[in-house]
């Protein structure tokens, strides 16, 4: 696979059945470079199905990860070494390779049977379709089977410890530790000492087999440098779990508990999981019904004076709408995170997609505004749950926050923050002491609009709180004509107010003025950033939707060109032409796959080419 | 504080929108009546509501209420008693609230058994959009959205509730003040999902729908109001009760002078027979049908929650996640 010094990451492809075991080899792999302490970015890719079809194309599970010494922002855009475990993973993954990487292949799954299956005429190891990789063609069943026999298990039982065999191969490959992993296999298989043994024997096997099997002399042993990161304490993170921790760790800066309440959808589902297992930090956790429970309960909850969170993906998103209006109307505090997915209707579940931004900013019925953030990595998830809690509690109004399918699984190293850095979160006090308690429940703040967060059970304050319109200042209903009109102005003048507590946006690299500015939002952070770094291009990422940065239009002015890539069909576009009066190009990408570094570095180049 | 309030001082100021006449202002004085005399705290009471005409009686309680949207007070409702587990958390619904739109979450609340004291306000009929035919309604209700009668075989709240598996279920009348004052204090101090169902005459989109048995002069004779323990007697000096028919399987009208042994004792923790009184058309059975004490949901919440809802720890004790590394 041609190492040379020159390169100082590398980008590791596993590819399988989806019952291969392969996103947890490949998250074992990611935590143990984690600790051997390099940067790196990791992309899980799986099908739809729970078991798919076995050794068909679209039944391959595929984990890729991108490590080195950094800065490493995507999980890479060609693999320079590939373990297949079937004809299918090989078929699918040969067209991403880069040159001349090295494939390992599971030489007992080429069958003529499995070759059938993944669409292959002939089997590709005998002709010329592999000459340009450096293939390595392992007996991984038989070895793996072999070095398992001594537990006495079914075939299937054995035959399921070879994620474990490859990956000891891996970490040969890498000199890495087999400790650290033993350990994890020794926690998670403590009920099934079996299991449990087979497995460690599996990696030690894998291990020993790079060592000294004669075909170990293709196999290179690959060095990398330390990742340059910041100093600090790092731990590696997806953002499913930052956006827990995020959560859980917003509940003690604003000094409530926090009620969590959600129903199950790919990909939001591991916030849920991640959340049970926080209870002693004041979360709880309610699976609801369905989404319209779980918004409603989270409002029940925010009501009875907790922090009410809920989360969901596009078509959970839609069924909660009218409940957030509702919240909007009460002045209720709501978190509603939206894990994108591609879609329309259930569209691609397991496949990541920005496609929510109309929803979150204009999808709603009557003139309805939610603030509206979003993270743009892994780790970042755990600081933007912080802002919309800051930002629903200071303006009593839901947020929405978005993330997507490829941030939920991510991993990547995560500088473990100084909590004592965050300011604490505030509430509204109650400000007046106005015989009715109704008006002093709706005595909003003079430049947040918030009020006074009251939950039954505190005395003499009682009052009512409803979906119908009411009265600017009392509270109470109102059908006034010119009431409404003052409403709507100040629900809208609210939601603007918001910006003003936002940090100025910043330009992540390049000069202030120029040509050509790429302007982001969400996930596609990592490969923006790695093309505009290689390309010298100005670079804008936002993390506020809606309202925007109040200096963003400045910013913008200092241009040319603004060129905004999206894996959607331009919504971020219209949103800026809408907001800003700017007229950007769209670069969109909607194949349910990230962008690749080198697509925006040739679309970005072509516009530098253009005379403009 | 603790000098006993009377009903009034659970009546509010605001101007009652109800039509002339509607069953909804009889249930509020026994409402307001029942929570003086359950010794209930304003500010510890929370009423919460869907959308309905039903809906808006948040607004005539003086305590804490949530007028929110059409059909999900019990999930919202849900939610608050998580939050504050010591409220007494009122839902107000109507039957196209609760069970048609609503019916989801209604059944997931009794299933549950949140405490919760639901109260279905069932006038067989959607009241605030003006009279179409709600799913309690009777085949052949016409009404603006059936002209030539209804088709749809309308639900049984009873057998809906049990079905769900309801701990508790209720009946009463409008403006039967006893009756209602007896249910509502037996629903407040069940600890669980209480549903009961009021029969609430719309006067003016489906008045009378009840005539048959809720007419004060003939109310001995057509309704049967349950005692747990008490023999199922009713009619003009109890002349009349209830006895189990083992052929057919069902319950009928037994003269209970001449065999007062057959007069069935009422067991409120019997399901079969609260199934039986449920569909009783005449008599109509009145009263707590169903109860059967279980766990709430609350109660298993946060006795199976790691802190009982607490802050026990800090974030920084769980940042650092399995496994971190220093990068010096
Ligand atoms: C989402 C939604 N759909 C429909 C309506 C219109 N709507 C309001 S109340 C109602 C029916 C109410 O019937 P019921 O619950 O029986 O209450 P009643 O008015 O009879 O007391 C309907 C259909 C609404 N407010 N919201
Ligand atoms: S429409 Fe019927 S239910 Fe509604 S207020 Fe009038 S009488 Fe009562
Ligand atoms: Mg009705």
């Amino acid at each position: 696979m041609n190492k040379n010094k020159d390169v100082d990451s590398i980008v590791v492809r596993i590819a399988g059945d989806s019952g291969d075991g392969i996103q947890l080899m490949g998250s074992q792999f990611a935590v143990s470079t984690a600790l051997s302490g390099s940067d790196f970015a990791t992309f899980p890719d799986y099908p739809a199905e729970i078991r798919a079809p076995v050794g068909t194309t679209f039944g391959v599970s595929a984990y890729q990860i991108n490590l080195g010494g950094g800065p490493i922002t995507t999980a890479g855009d060609a693999p320079d070494v590939l373990v297949a475990f079937n004809p299918a993973a090989l078929k699918v993954s040969l067209p991403m390779l880069r040159k001349g990487a090295l494939v390992i292949i599971n030489n007992d799954s080429f069958t003529r049977r499995n070759l059938t299956k993944a669409g292959y005429l002939d089997d590709p190891r005998d002709d010329d379709r592999l000459v340009d990789f450096q293939v390595v063609a392992a007996d991984i069943s038989r070895l793996n089977l072999e070095a398992v026999k001594e537990f006495g298990l079914s075939k299937s039982e054995g035959g399921r410890c070879k994620n474990f065999w490859a990956l000891g191969v891996l970490m040969w490959m890498f000199d890495r530790d087999l400790a650290p992993i033993e350990d994890w296999v020794r926690q998670r298989m403590a009920a099934h000492p079996t299991l449990r043994d087979a497995n460690i024997t599996a990696l030690h096997a894998g291990h020993a087999y790079g060592e000294t099997a004669e075909l170990a002399a293709a196999l290179p042993q690959i060095e990398l440098p330390a990742a340059q990161l910041e100093p600090g304490e790092y731990r590696s993170i997806t953002g499913a779990e930052a956006l827990a921790l995020g959560i859980a760790a917003a509940g003690e800066l604003a000094d409530r508990q926090v009620m969590f309440c959600s129903y199950p959808i790919t990909p939001a589902s591991p916030l849920l999981h991640r959340l049970t297992r926080l209870g002693e930090l004041g979360v709880g956790t309610f699976q609801a019904e369905d989404e319209i429970a779980a918004i409603c309960a989270a409002i029940g909850a925010s009501y009875g004076g907790m922090i009410g969170v809920t989360s969901s993906s596009g078509p959970g998103i839609a069924l909660k709408t009218e409940a957030m209006g509702l919240a909007v109307n009460a002045e209720l505090p709501l978190v509603i995170v939206n894990w994108q997915r591609g879609g329309p209707s259930t569209g691609l579940p397991t496949k990541t997609e920005q496609s929510d931004l109309y929803q979150a900013v204009y999808g709603r019925n009557a003139d309805t505004p939610i603030p509206v953030v979003s993270a743009s990595t892994s780790g970042e998830c755990f600081d933007m749950a912080i802002e919309a809690v800051r930002i629903a509690l200071r303006h009593m109004t839901p947020v929405i926050l978005l993330a997507d399918g490829y941030l939920s699984n991510a991993a990547e190293p995560w500088r473990i923050p100084d909590m004592s850095s965050f300011a604490p979160i505030e509430t509204n006090a109650v400000r007046t002491s106005d015989d009715d308690p109704q008006r002093t429940a709706f005595t909003r703040d003079a430049d947040s609009y918030g009020r006074p967060w009251i939950s039954p059970g505190q005395p003499e304050l009682m009052h009512r709180i409803g979906g119908l319109e009411k009265d600017v200042a009392s509270g109470h209903i109102s059908y006034d004509p010119a009431n409404h009109q003052e409403m709507t102005e100040l629900r809208a003048a609210k939601v603007e107010s918001v910006a003003g507590f936002l940090p100025p946006q910043q330009l992540e690299c390049g000069p202030d003025k120029g040509s050509l500015v790429v302007v982001g939002w969400g996930s596609t952070y990592g490969p923006i950033y790695q093309a505009v770094r290689s390309t010298g291009t100005s670079f804008i990422h936002l993390r506020y939707l809606s309202p925007l940065p109040g200096n963003l239009g400045e910013l913008l002015s200092g241009f040319d060109k603004i060129l905004v890539p999206e894996m959607n069909a331009g919504q971020l576009c219209t949103l800026l032409r809408d907001k800003l009066g700017v007229h950007p190009i769209s670069y969109s990408k909607v194949s349910g796959q990230p962008f690749l570094i080198s697509e925006l570095i040739g679309k970005i180049e072509s516009l530098k080419d253009e005379p403009s | 504080m603790s000098q006993k309030l009377t009903a009034k001082d659970f009546a509010t100021s605001q101007e009652v929108r109800w039509c002339p006449g509607c069953g909804d202002y009889a249930i509020l004085k026994s409402v307001t009546q029942a929570l003086a005399d359950v010794g209930a705290r304003p500010e510890s009471t929370a009423f919460v509501s869907g959308i309905g005409c039903a809906a808006r009686f948040p607004y005539y309680i003086e305590s804490y209420g949530f007028h929110t949207i059409h059909g999900r007070a019990p999930a919202i409702a849900t939610g608050l008693k998580l939050a504050n587990p010591e409220l007494d958390v009122w839902v107000v619904t109507g039957d196209g609230d609760g069970l048609s739109i609503g019916s989801n979450h209604l059944m997931h609340a009794l299933r549950r058994n949140v405490g919760l004291k639901i109260l279905l306000f069932n006038n067989e009929i959607y009241g605030l959009t003006k009279g179409q035919y709600s799913p309690t309604s009777r085949v052949g209700t016409t009404s603006p959205s059936s002209p030539r009668g209804s088709v749809d075989t309308p639900v049984s709240p009873g057998h809906f509730a049990l079905g769900a598996g309801a701990k508790f279920f209720a009946r009463g009348i409008d403006i039967d003040k006893v009756g209602m004052s007896d249910v509502l204090q037996q629903a407040h101090a069940f600890h669980g999902t209480s549903l009961v169902e009021i029969f609430q005459n719309c006067i003016v989109y489906n008045e009378d729908v009840f005539g048959s048995f809720t007419e004060r002069k003939n109310a001995a004779n057509t309704q049967l109001h349950l005692k747990h323990g008490e023999p199922m007697l009713f009619g003009e000096g109890n002349d009349k009760g209830i006895r189990f028919n083992p052929g057919t399987w069902s319950l009928e009208v037994v003269d209970a002078t001449e065999s007062p042994d057959d007069v069935l004792v009422h067991d409120e923790g019997n399901a079969v027979v609260a199934r039986m009184l449920i569909d009783l058309h005449m008599p109509v059975a009145l009263g707590v049908i169903y109860r059967q004490p279980a766990v709430s949901y609350e109660d298993a919440f946060y006795s199976h929650h790691p802190s009982r809802m607490q802050r026990t720890k800090s974030i920084t004790d769980f940042i650092t996640g399995p496994s971190s590394w220093t990068v010096d």
